[in-house]
């Protein structure tokens, strides 16, 4: 690996964090609780989903541990279906939907705009009480004695046939759904009407196109699961008889309803990660974007798209075989704006100036799991072979490969490539090269044995199973401890960078976006006057003869 | 390792070189379906590895040390419509070539034997035409098409035969169906894969697939002593079903011979045929199925008879070409001085079984 760098920091022994930002500006909880500032916002939201991606990541330890052996030995059996079941809820509802948008979006959205915050401060605060308001419901659920539904809530199993907390749980989705909602809408809204002179469509950085794409997603998609989930509450307290084939409903409908929103959610889980990749892939390769308008049309048409592809969760499901074939042939053509996508990212690097920190380092495993997440789900989109692999370990491997693989590779890259902005200091790169090589080694070791054990035909959310899958199973189990302490290390060297990290400067990646025009960690009004957008997105020349231009001046 | 524990390292070498990677492929579906499986990972493949090529040429052709200024490239529309016709191409193949395997898995053939399998938590009950029945395995001939008529009692299930490249969801309240043929005698899995409930990783069981005298032997060997069409006979006497569908003159209820297959017009108007779910569905929710011309009196069944008694009586309808019997039942029912005026009591054990208490 080369040695080059594009990191430039200004010089250590006099450089200092600034004085005033948004970190320092106010103290106490209270100017933290109160606060309307997108970016302290997003560092609530940080806080907090990580918090819960913990929670969720220990739970997946505990199914892993349990699947080592064949018997049902270290839970018992209502307790796994507990436990996998917490595992959705919190890694989906409370760590990957808002996972980007709330984190990175909030923090980054205004700044890229060139807005003083996003149009909504206090909904957005509003929705992180809300996410907060969801998560302790969700963590009362868990104390209180779990839910066993698995996190698609299946009728009439969920309705009728346990008596777990799912109307605790049911509820706190439902608010956090409004969370999401809200940021959805503060993002519309701010990118509609914030933008800041000289800022058009097609100057935003594709982060922002990426979001807005979910953003639209959430808003239209969320209200549906509200819906379906106040719908199941009601049938379990009153019995309205709408899922219930006894009171002439039908079970069917539910999935319908459930997969109007949970399949647009994955786009809206992973729309805003291809974003963070398309901001990484430019910036060290010194490279506009290849294809700009390719990569951003295509997440619109995602985002269109992917409303009209829920069935194909339902193909062995007894919906009509004609109505399968609409859906497949739908789900074929979602496929291609992702293939778009990887080749634009691929071509980005061509003719470019590639270095290699630990964010392009995170980037490039996201686009060989991405491939094969995406690859795989055509298997899936295929009805003929769906018949086979659904409901099957292949798709637990195939949703993994997109949303671990995919997104949380994501979401590491945008946090080291932005750590710099949000705390003024950088990470240590040695140690977090090793922990992005460490989680690429991690993952696959235990995903990958998955898809075969999808194909020899081992069922999900087994909590025992025939003695022969028992190899594969524990490959993937001690890919699970890599990939723990791959997760583990970023916690630990950033929270210690916070204070001994070095300096970063404004712009320490050299990177062109409105957010790098400010100081680190930002003022609290972003920028000292609103900036004007005189140049494209991603012109990395006209950085150069502006940094002559002020070496010049000097 | 070996000098460390010759015994551990056996023990490694076994295990280790003992673990299936593919499925057997044990019936007629199953090479087609892995040929498209192929088709797929082989794609996947050279995507996969062009992705990889491109991403790690590019890195050691235009890292910094080699390649110190970026060239701006706006970009491509001959190659941006390259990466989205072929891709959409290779999707398309794959999208019809698997719409054909689907049509052809779930569209039964006229001449297959049908098996009734119900589900419930956590248990395959599968019922024989013959009257065998059997749980959490089912035995099949070879070479012989096999249909399954699905239902589930309780909440979702999903009936799941990897060998065969088959899986069906069993649904509560409605029949689904999918079909086989199997191709080589031997033991299978059978999972059921949909979640449903605390022991759902314990309803799982064994396919058998036998060769046709084999097979036959078996039938032989585990039959009740009353094939499924006896007790749907039964049944239907004790319900008191015979009192109005008797095909006399005064009768109240329409003529049930050799309705199975043909086509009914409703009191809707709507124009119906009669097959498995159309039977079931008038025996649980009649108000809502009347043949034109009749009163709808029929009470519901709904709750008063299980999903096996059900298939007992939709099996009996099936194979009803005559109402002789049935009236032969009624006649000697009213014989008996006891059934005076209220409906006859269940008949015998087998049948009143079949009736919820």
């Amino acid at each position: 690996m080369s040695t080059a760098t594009i990191v430039s920091l200004p010089d250590q022994s006099t450089a200092r964090v600034p004085k005033m930002n948004f970190l320092t500006r106010e103290n106490g909880l209270l100017s933290w609780l109160l606060t309307g500032d997108h970016k302290r916002i997003a560092t609530l939201y940080l806080i907090s989903i990580t918090f819960f991606f913990f929670i969720g990541g220990a739970l997946a330890g505990l199914i892993r541990l349990e699947l080592l052996t064949p018997q049902s030995d270290l839970l018992a059996m209502d307790t796994y279906n507990k436990v996998f079941t917490m595992h959705g809820i919190i890694m989906i509802f409370f760590f990957l939907v808002p996972s980007v948008p709330a984190t990175l979006g909030n923090f980054l959205i205004p700044m890229m705009v060139g807005a003083k915050d996003l149009a909504l401060p206090k909904i957005n605060l509003l929705s992180w009480y809300l996410y907060m308001i969801a998560g302790v419901m969700a963590i009362y659920t868990m104390i209180a004695g779990g839910v066993d539904t698995g996190w698609t809530f299946t009728t009439p199993l969920s309705t009728h046939y346990l008596n777990t907390h799912v109307i605790s749980t049911g509820l706190a989705i439902f608010v956090a759904g409004f969370s999401s909602i809200f940021t959805g809408l503060n993002f519309i809204v701010t990118i509609h009407k914030m933008r800041c002179p000289g800022m058009t469509w097609f100057r935003l950085p594709l982060f922002v196109w990426s979001n807005y794409a979910a953003s639209i997603l959430m808003v239209l998609g969320t209200p549906v699961l509200a819906i379906t989930l106040v719908l199941i509450v009601l049938e379990r307290t009153v019995g309205i008889g709408v899922f219930d084939p006894a009171k002439g409903g039908d079970p069917l409908l539910f999935q319908h309803l459930f997969w109007f929103y949970s399949h647009p959610a994955v786009y809206i889980m992973i729309l805003p990660g291809m974003g963070v990749i398309s901001e990484v892939i430019s910036t060290f390769s010194r490279k506009r974007v290849f294809g700009y308008t390719a990569v951003a049309f295509s997440s619109v048409a995602i985002a269109v798209f992917g409303f009209f592809v829920w069935a194909h969760h339902m193909f062995i499901m007894g919906i009509s075989n004609y109505a399968a074939l609409v859906f497949s042939l739908l789900t074929m053509l979602v496929a291609v704006p992702s293939a778009i996508k990887i080749f634009n990212w691929a071509f980005t690097l061509y003719k470019g100036s590639i270095t290699f920190e630990t964010p392009m380092l995170y980037a490039f495993g996201f686009m060989g799991l991405f491939t094969i997440g995406g690859m795989t789900g055509v298997f899936l989109g295929a009805t003929g072979t769906d018949i086979h692999l659904t409901e099957t370990y292949f798709i637990v491997a195939h949703f993994h490969f997109v949303m671990v693989g995919g997104m949380l590779m994501a979401f590491l890259s945008g946090i080291h490539f932005w750590w710099p902005k949000w705390t003024g200091r950088m990470y240590p790169e040695k140690i977090s090269q090793f922990a992005a090589v460490t989680t690429f080694i991690g993952f696959n070791l235990t995903f990958f044995p998955q898809f075969i054990l999808g194909m020899l035909g081992m069922p999900r959310r087994y909590a025992s199973y025939p003695p022969e899958f028992q190899v594969l199973n524990v490959f993937s189990t001690a890919g699970a401890t890599v990939l723990g302490v791959g997760y583990l290390l970023p916690i630990l060297y950033l929270t210690w960078s916070i204070k001994y990290g070095a300096v970063a400067g404004d712009n320490p990646w050299q990177a062109t976006g409105l957010e790098w025009m400010t100081q680190s960690p930002p003022l609290t009004e972003n920028f000292p006057q609103i900036p004007v957008m005189d140049h494209e997105a991603y012109d990395y020349e006209w950085l150069e003869r502006q940094q002559q231009q002020e070496v010049a001046s000097v | 390792m070996n000098y460390i524990s010759p015994v551990l390292w056996q023990f490694l070498q076994h295990w280790m070189s003992n673990f299936p990677l593919f499925p057997p492929e044990a019936s007629k579906i199953a090479p087609q379906m892995d040929a498209l499986f192929f088709f797929m990972v082989l794609v996947s493949l050279v995507g996969l590895t062009i992705v990889i090529l491109l991403v790690l040429s590019f890195s050691i052709l235009y890292n910094k040390t080699r390649h110190p200024h970026a060239t701006q490239i706006e970009g491509s529309t001959l190659l941006e419509a390259t990466w989205t016709i072929i891709p959409l191409g290779l999707f398309l193949i794959m999208f019809v070539w698997g719409a054909l395997l689907y049509f052809r898995i779930y569209t039964p053939p006229a001449n297959a034997m049908n098996i009734y399998v119900v589900g419930k938590q956590w248990m395959w009950k599968a019922e024989h035409p013959g009257g065998q029945h059997e749980i959490n395995e089912l035995h099949v001939p070879e070479g012989v098409p096999v249909q399954l008529t699905l239902i589930s009692q309780d909440v979702f299930h999903s009936f799941s035969i990897p060998a065969f490249r088959v899986k069906r969801e069993a649904i509560p309240g409605r029949y689904t169906s999918v079909w086989f043929e199997a191709t080589r005698p031997g033991t299978y899995h059978l999972f059921c894969t949909q979640y449903c409930g605390t022991n759902h990783s314990q309803m799982i069981g064994h396919v058998v697939v036998m060769t046709p005298d084999d097979y036959k032997k078996w039938l032989a060997g585990s039959t009740s002593g009353n094939s499924l069409a006896q007790n749907g006979e039964r049944l239907f006497a004790s319900l008191s079903c015979n009192a109005c569908h008797n095909n006399t003159p005064d009768a109240r209820g329409p003529n049930l011979a050799n309705v199975y297959g043909s086509y009914i017009t409703l009191s809707s108007g709507e124009r119906v045929r009669v097959d498995d779910a159309f039977l079931r569905a008038a025996i649980l929710d009649p108000s809502e199925n009347v043949k034109q011309g009749f009163v709808p009196i029929m009470p519901t069944y709904q709750g008063q008879i299980s999903e096996e008694g059900v298939i007992s009586l939709v099996e009996y309808i099936k194979h009803l070409d005559s109402n002789y019997r049935i009236q032969q039942t009624l006649n000697t029912t009213q014989l008996l001085p006891s059934s005076e005026g209220q409906p006859a009591p269940a008949g015998n054990a087998a049948a009143s079984g079949e009736v919820k208490q």
